[in-house]
């Protein structure tokens, strides 16, 4: 029987297996950011080092300021201890660091790829659940707690169970106006939160093929919100093409990821179709992945929750966001619009919104925080900033900002937010803040019409 | 890590799917050291009020369920991001077990390493259990990790799965980087095979 992309991947790190199906896994990137430092704490109490410092990457992110690239100029004395704890464990590790100032600083889910860190074949690892971006190069990657990542900085090992594998299929050619966050949403919806749990998924098929690199980053990005562990896309021309020249990847592509895709014959645990040509512009309206709806439709009634336990939720999530259920979500007024995050803020995705936003003025707040200082400057090149600027919009640094809330920002109480980020779970942006995950064109549409609209 | 072998502890019910990691620890606190401090921390925003009161409404917050050890929660528990930081909440607020149908994988993998028991039972079980311990507030649970074990009110067993090595490590309240260390040779030879291409 033939093998599939995630158990030659998976197959060929193995150091050790053990009977009960546990296998201890090398790792041939880990990539961590300020947030690590439980990890490093857990080491130095230990006394151990650093095993393999050439193969550890630091991106200071999550705590990065949306304003400034100087570590002592940030302001909040708790924030600043932490990116300062940051660089010196990177320091004293003799790990680069992506630090603040760093002209190549960015999101780690961003930044990484950009690089050319993160390579076809590879075992990735971080502390942070949207490791599994970089499975869209073809590469097995997966987020981890700070114990595992201690023990990563320790051993350059991990161990792992073998997860169910699951093959998710787009039929079919995704129609214009719709994008690759449109197809995590739809299938979010689909499978539910928890549709992934314990399982690896490999993204095939037709509109899976014919998405860019940096779409494919954020379709494997949204894998975790469908509770898997992984996703990933098989590496092709596409994927070398999009390498090529990149700081850390070689000059040529290995003749090896030729043989990086599942043989026809491969078994996988379970199947999932979606048919993209039915995919359209989305966004969420509850406070769950999978609480999510074409925009051009409406808010769910309670009446509509196909069992007791949904019904529970949604009644929940219409609470906490401020909504009756049944109205349309084009009715549905916004406060302000977050661009950015590692699952939308590649230089494509702010290309998309900017296209948008050409010559229209916002009708609310808007923030962009590019991917990382590298699609910041590409952006400036080609002209993307003013169109933000003359738009109405913030045009700042690179950073996890409004995603995950840690810079010093949050969305307030009761504001609703359009968010091109990954997570609508309640305070995420902040306590009582109401977010609603979209696209970059949706988010800079629903930027112009204070409303929740797509582009089309 | 402290060791788990057996726990006969009050249980709490939390009756909500999809608890995410976000809301059993806010991103804000994540920048503290770990220190006591976590045991305000954990589901804060649900416990406290914007100005820091105490919600009698939350039923983590209700006597006797705030002197629970265990934790009887809805299916997905723990999803979303990898914090750690939500097991050190966990813990710090007193619980050393979570029983729910099915975990977040990063959150269960966390649980293991840091001595929270995470006990994966079908949902009709926990759906049982769960309104047992709401019908009778301060009925006690027993988990026996020895025998991978749950025994109910109703004198019912149930049995669970922990995975062999994150077991073994736990009975005996080991860290698993000690064990690995012990695998160096082993790791060694994977560089250098790899290294020979």
């Amino acid at each position: 029987m033939g093998q599939t992309l995630f158990q030659k991947i998976w197959d060929a790190h193995v150091v050790q297996a053990r009977d009960d199906g546990l296998a201890l896994l090398y790792v041939d990137r880990h990539y961590f950011h300020e947030g690590s430092f439980h990890a490093f704490n857990m080491l130095k109490a230990r006394g151990l080092a650093v095993r393999r410092p050439d193969l550890t990457f630091g991106f200071g992110d999550h705590y990065a300021p949306t304003v400034g690239r100087s570590t002592p100029e940030v302001k909040d004395p708790e924030i600043r201890g932490i990116i300062e704890t940051f660089e010196e464990n990177a320091r004293a590790n003799r790990i680069r660091a992506f630090e603040l100032a760093d002209p190549d600083q960015g999101i780690v889910h961003v930044a990484g790829p950009e690089q050319g860190l993160t390579l076809p074949g590879m075992t990735v690892v971080c502390g942070d659940s949207h490791t599994s971006t970089h499975g869209a190069l073809g590469a097995l990657a997966f987020g981890i707690g700070a114990s595992e990542v201690a023990h990563v900085l320790a051993t350059q090992t991990i161990w792992q169970s073998p997860p169910k594998q699951i093959r998710c299929t787009f039929d079919g050619a995704l129609p214009a106006g719709s994008t690759a966050k449109d197809m995590a949403l739809a299938l979010i919806a689909r499978i539910g939160t928890g549709g992934g749990l314990g399982g690896a998924i490999e993204f095939a098929g037709v509109a899976v093929q014919a998405l860019s690199v940096e779409a494919r980053l954020t379709l494997c990005n949204m894998a975790i919100e469908a509770g898997a562990r992984t996703g990933m896309v098989a590496p092709d021309a596409v994927t070398a093409a999009w390498l090529k020249g990149r700081p850390y990847a070689p000059a040529q592509p290995d003749p090896a990821w030729s043989r990086l895709f599942s043989d026809l014959d491969a078994r996988f645990d379970s199947e999932v179709t979606l048919d993209a040509t039915k995919i359209r512009p989305m966004a969420t309206w509850g406070t769950s992945p999978e609480e999510a709806v074409p925009l051009s439709g409406r808010v769910p009634r309670l009446d509509e929750a196909p069992d007791e336990t949904r019904k529970k939720a949604w009644a929940r999530s219409l609470d906490y966001m401020g909504l009756r259920g049944g109205e349309a979500m084009a009715d549905v007024a916004l406060d302000r619009v977050f661009l950015g995050s590692c699952t939308n803020a590649r230089i494509e995705d702010l290309r998309e919104a900017a296209a948008v936003l050409r010559g229209k003025r916002l009708a609310v707040p808007m923030l962009v925080s590019p991917g990382s200082s590298r699609v910041k400057r590409a952006a400036e090149a080609e002209g993307l900033d003013r169109i933000f600027k003359e738009a109405g919009a913030r045009w700042e640094e690179s950073s996890c900002a409004l995603c995950v809330s840690m810079h010093g920002e949050t969305v307030g109480e009761g504001e609703r937010c359009a968010s091109t980020s990954n997570r609508n779970f309640a305070g995420r942006q902040g306590r009582g803040a109401r977010t609603h995950l979209v696209s970059p064109a949706s988010a800079a549409a629903s930027a112009v019409a204070g409303r929740l609209v797509s582009a089309l | 890590m402290d060791a788990f072998t057996q726990l006969t502890a009050i249980a709490a019910p939390l009756d909500l799917a999809n608890v995410d990691t976000d809301q059993i620890m806010p991103a804000r606190f994540m920048r503290r050291p770990r220190d006591e401090r976590y045991a305000t921390y954990g589901f804060h925003d649900q416990r406290f009020t914007a100005e820091g009161a105490k919600r009698p409404d939350f039923i983590l917050n209700q006597p006797p369920y705030d002197t629970a050890a265990i934790l009887v929660a809805g299916r997905n528990f723990g999803v979303g991001s990898s914090r750690e930081a939500a097991v050190y909440a966990l813990l710090a607020m007193g619980y050393r077990c979570v029983v729910a149908a099915s975990f977040g994988d990063i959150f269960f993998s966390n649980a293991l390493k840091n001595g929270l028991l995470p006990v994966r039972l079908p949902e009709s079980t926990v759906n049982e259990l769960r309104a047992a311990v709401a019908a009778a507030p301060g009925t006690t649970l027993s988990v026996d990790l020895r025998t991978q074990i749950l025994t109910a009110p109703d004198g019912s067993t149930h049995e669970f799965v922990v995975p062999g090595f994150a077991r073994d490590c736990l009975l005996r309240g080991l860290d698993e980087i000690g064990l690995t260390l012990t695998l160096e040779p082993e790791i060694a030879a994977f560089e250098q095979r790899r290294a020979a291409g």
